[in-house]
């Protein structure tokens, strides 16, 4: 009963989304005051609706009720409660369900927040979110609902994928939903300004607060899913270039330029057609995403249930939002010409360049993830482009614009003569040469030139971030939370290409063989294992391994590593043991038995990997430091305000 | 240099850059575009001799070998109509199994395929959707094709 009342939720979710669709732009359009109160009326009852539906679909998981087919082919009794939770976006149906709740708060979020926005703005942003709500819960209801039943009811569940019990893909998903759907918001924003024809600084503070939320939920969202691969599924990689880790990374490189793009729109009136196209991007590849992960049509660890139907919905979505975006910013883009010029050094030109070369970065990272769909599509052939490939596209644009970077940070608008901080910029490229020799050669050994160059980049902009707020507060000077989270985001930066450059240069690893009383020598550790045992989880058997790590005869630590065999679907995880710790990871993984006692093993040595999440953790921190800026919450401003009073009168 | 003069001379160096960069991540791009084959290509000789490629097929039943204590593997995939020797050094993934469709990439040697990595998915009855194409087109339908059910359990990530 509680799973049908969710459905009918569901529903009216879908309807009042409807609403809000129609009310909100209809409203704006015919200047109906009435109607943009009805708008906000749909987006809390859509809200309210689509909370019901999810939390019905959380009960059936909570009480076991395997007479829903979705819960039955996701649960299972023995599934501890905070993974039945979790189940809950185990599997597409529910995903979904849980994108449309995450946009529908997001929306409630704009409704609420953006009070200081006048009213025929806000309205259309609504109406276009509420666009989008009526493609995802149409989606849900005709393709993809986690409500069918199934008759004769399950005696028990087929159980959630043994790979997504864990704490961090529990929390993964969200996030990265959360960052995706957060795009809508400058999306919606970016419609909305070409609907109306205008599109100034106040503009681009209203859209910069959103656009940093967004960004810093997906790269956390981001960082949570490559920490998870490292330890339970990637055999200690980190990143495998794998399609639909590009599917999520796109939208936040694209996402990052458009920050930056909208710096300079806010500052200088610059870039404005630009930063429309950049918001439009920034969703079209979250949108892309979806359909990479959910249409089936690329071979990847994450694309599970897939479904050509499914496919097709997503890409007629698409291809209605992008392609109507588009046309409009055809339409519209001339009205919104800038006649500000700026000199070849300024902080504009570095900003130019920081977004051409992540717009550069993107598409050659698209390259390589759709040129094999499109020649299997074309039944060309089957390809696959190998990680190395993306490597290398990734590196060209983005190595030059950390080196730029460092200057950027510190180039005047219009004209950059950096009067101010010269000394102390060459003194900080000095400084970060002899750390990175320094580190290169005593603390390490030689690896090479590329690996010296990365190091230096990472100190220079390091240094380079610090300098701002440092020559400030020694000067008595405020600080504002613009410049400080730009500082803090620009240093996790430079810790995150600290920590990549060290770890790709310089782990170990090997795949042996060892019987419990054997040892071997790795990067000077020391790996005995001590022990084999059979050991019983809540839901699985496992064989459990002791191994003692020592460095010259002293213990440093023991890790058990485990093979399991989850019980309900008979299938077999890695569980790696892993010494963690600031300056390197140990880290070691069961294979196979080899016959007499012997075990494969996979041993590492990953020196600074932390640095690579605790960077994108700085990151995001700087993000949100920056979004908290005291000028995105002024009250209406003068213009605004005239405006909102005449679409009130009209 | 007249101000037109250093406005070209500015097109032509980013002109340059650019295009050099464009030509480096094309020259990765090729090197690193690897083709998919069955066992069927790879005995007819298309498989390219010293580039690595990928082959898939399934892990024929008893064909699995490996010393006691030896790090190196052997097996046999095949697709019915024909077969190829795998040799890999190292920790096979956790659903590696005969009777399992994978896919290995590496290069052949001879006539033994040498592969440096082995592909198979997280799931009991997955096939990769090459190789089901693959042994759909050969008529003989192997135990384990994924159908709809199967589709329908596998929880997505």
């Amino acid at each position: 009963m509680i799973v049908e009342l969710g459905h009918f939720a569901l529903i009216l979710a879908f309807c009042l989304a409807l609403a809000q669709a129609f009310f909100g732009l209809g409203g704006a359009a015919l200047r109906k005051p009435h109607w943009m109160v009805v708008t906000r009326r749909a987006v809390a009852g859509q809200f309210v609706m689509t909370l019901c539906a999810f939390l019905s679909l959380a009960y059936a998981f909570n009480v076991n009720d395997f007479s829903v087919l979705y819960v039955a082919l996701n649960s299972n009794s023995q599934l501890p409660t905070f993974y039945r939770f979790a189940a809950i976006w185990g599997a597409h149906e529910g995903s979904l369900l849980l994108w449309l709740l995450i946009l529908s708060i997001w929306t409630v979020a704009v409704a609420a927040r953006g009070t200081h926005v006048p009213q025929i703005t806000i309205s259309r942003v609504l109406g276009v979110l509420g666009f989008i709500s009526v493609g995802f819960a149409s989606f849900i209801l005709l393709t993809s609902s986690p409500f069918e039943r199934l008759w004769p009811a399950a005696l028990d569940g087929r159980d959630l994928n043994p790979l997504l019990q864990d704490p961090a893909l529990a929390i993964h998903p969200p996030m990265l939903y959360t960052g995706w759907c957060g795009f809508s918001v400058p999306f919606a924003f970016a419609v909305a300004a070409m609907l109306e024809g205008k599109l100034d600084s106040t503009w681009a503070r209203w859209v910069r607060p959103w656009t940093l939320v967004a960004w810093l939920i997906l790269t956390i969202g981001i960082a949570l899913g490559s920490w998870w691969a490292y330890y339970e599924l990637g055999w200690g990689g980190w990143w495998f270039w794998d399609s639909v880790e590009n599917a999520s990374f796109m939208p936040w490189l694209i996402g990052t330029a458009l920050i930056h793009s909208l710096a300079v729109t806010e500052k200088r009136g610059l870039f404005k057609s630009w930063t429309l196209l950049l918001a439009i991007a920034a969703f079209s590849l979250s949108l892309l995403g979806t359909f990479l992960v959910r249409s089936g049509i690329i071979e990847s660890v994450h694309a599970f249930a897939s479904d050509p139907g499914r496919g097709l919905f997503i890409l007629v979505f698409m291809g209605s939002c992008v392609g109507g975006a588009l046309g409009l910013y055809a339409w519209r883009a001339s009205l919104f010409r800038s006649n500000a010029g700026f000199a070849v050094v300024s902080r504009e030109s570095f900003l130019l360049m920081n977004n051409v070369l992540l717009v550069a970065a993107t598409g050659l990272i698209l390259l390589g993830t759709l040129y094999p769909v499109f020649l299997d599509a074309l039944k060309a052939g089957k390809i696959s482009v190998g990680p190395p490939y993306f490597s290398v596209a990734f590196l060209i644009p983005m190595l030059p614009m950390i080196f730029l970077l460092t200057l950027g940070m510190h180039a005047e608008w219009k004209r950059a003569t950096f009067n101010r901080t010269r000394t102390l910029l060459v003194a900080a490229f000095v400084a970060a040469v002899v750390i990175a020799l320094i580190l290169s050669l005593a603390v390490y050994e030689w690896h090479s030139l590329l690996t010296a160059v990365g190091l230096i980049a990472a100190f220079a902009v390091a240094l380079s971030a610090l300098i701002e707020p440092v020559t400030r507060l020694r000067q008595g000077h405020s600080l504002s939370a613009g410049v400080l989270g730009m500082s803090v985001a620009h240093f996790g930066l430079a810790i995150f290409v600290l920590g990549v450059t060290t770890v790709e240069s310089w782990h170990h690893d090997s795949d042996i063989s060892l019987r419990p009383g054997q040892s071997t020598q790795l990067a000077g550790y020391d790996f005995r294992m001590n022990s084999i045992r059979d050991v019983t989880g809540p839901n699985y058997d496992a064989i459990e391994s002791e191994v003692v790590i020592s460095r010259a005869g002293k213990q440093v630590a023991v890790v058990h590593p485990q093979k399991r065999t989850y019980r309900v679907q008979n299938s077999p995880l890695t569980e790696a043991g892993i010494d963690a710790g600031w300056g390197r990871d140990l880290f070691v993984a069961m294979g196979e038995p080899l016959g007499d006692g012997a075990w494969s093993l996979r041993l590492q040595y990953k020196p600074l990997v932390r640095f690579i999440w605790l960077g994108a953790l700085v990151m995001a921190i700087g993000g949100l430091i920056a979004a908290s800026d005291r000028r995105y919450r002024q009250r209406v401003t003068a213009d605004a305000a005239v405006r909102a009073r005449h679409a009130e009168t009209v | 240099m007249t101000p037109r003069q250093r406005r070209m001379a500015l097109v032509a160096v980013v002109l340059l850059t650019v295009g050099g960069a464009v030509g480096f991540a094309l020259k990765a791009f090729q090197d690193n575009v690897q083709y998919f084959f069955s066992p069927s290509d790879v005995s007819a000789g298309k498989a390219p001799a010293g580039r690595a490629f990928r082959v898939g097929g399934m892990v024929t039943q008893g064909s699995f070998k490996r010393a006691t204590g030896s790090m190196e593997a052997r097996f046999v995939l095949t697709d019915f109509s024909n077969d190829v020797t795998v040799s890999y050094t190292g920790v096979l993934p956790d659903l590696f199994r005969e009777g399992q469709g994978v896919i290995a990439r590496g290069k052949l040697d001879g006539n033994l395929f040498v592969a440096e990595e082995v592909l198979a998915k997280h799931d009991e009855n997955y096939m990769p959707p090459d190789v089901a194409d693959m042994l759909k087109k050969k008529h003989e339908k192997p135990t384990g094709t994924p159908t709809s059910t199967t589709a329908m359990t596998q929880p997505a990530g």
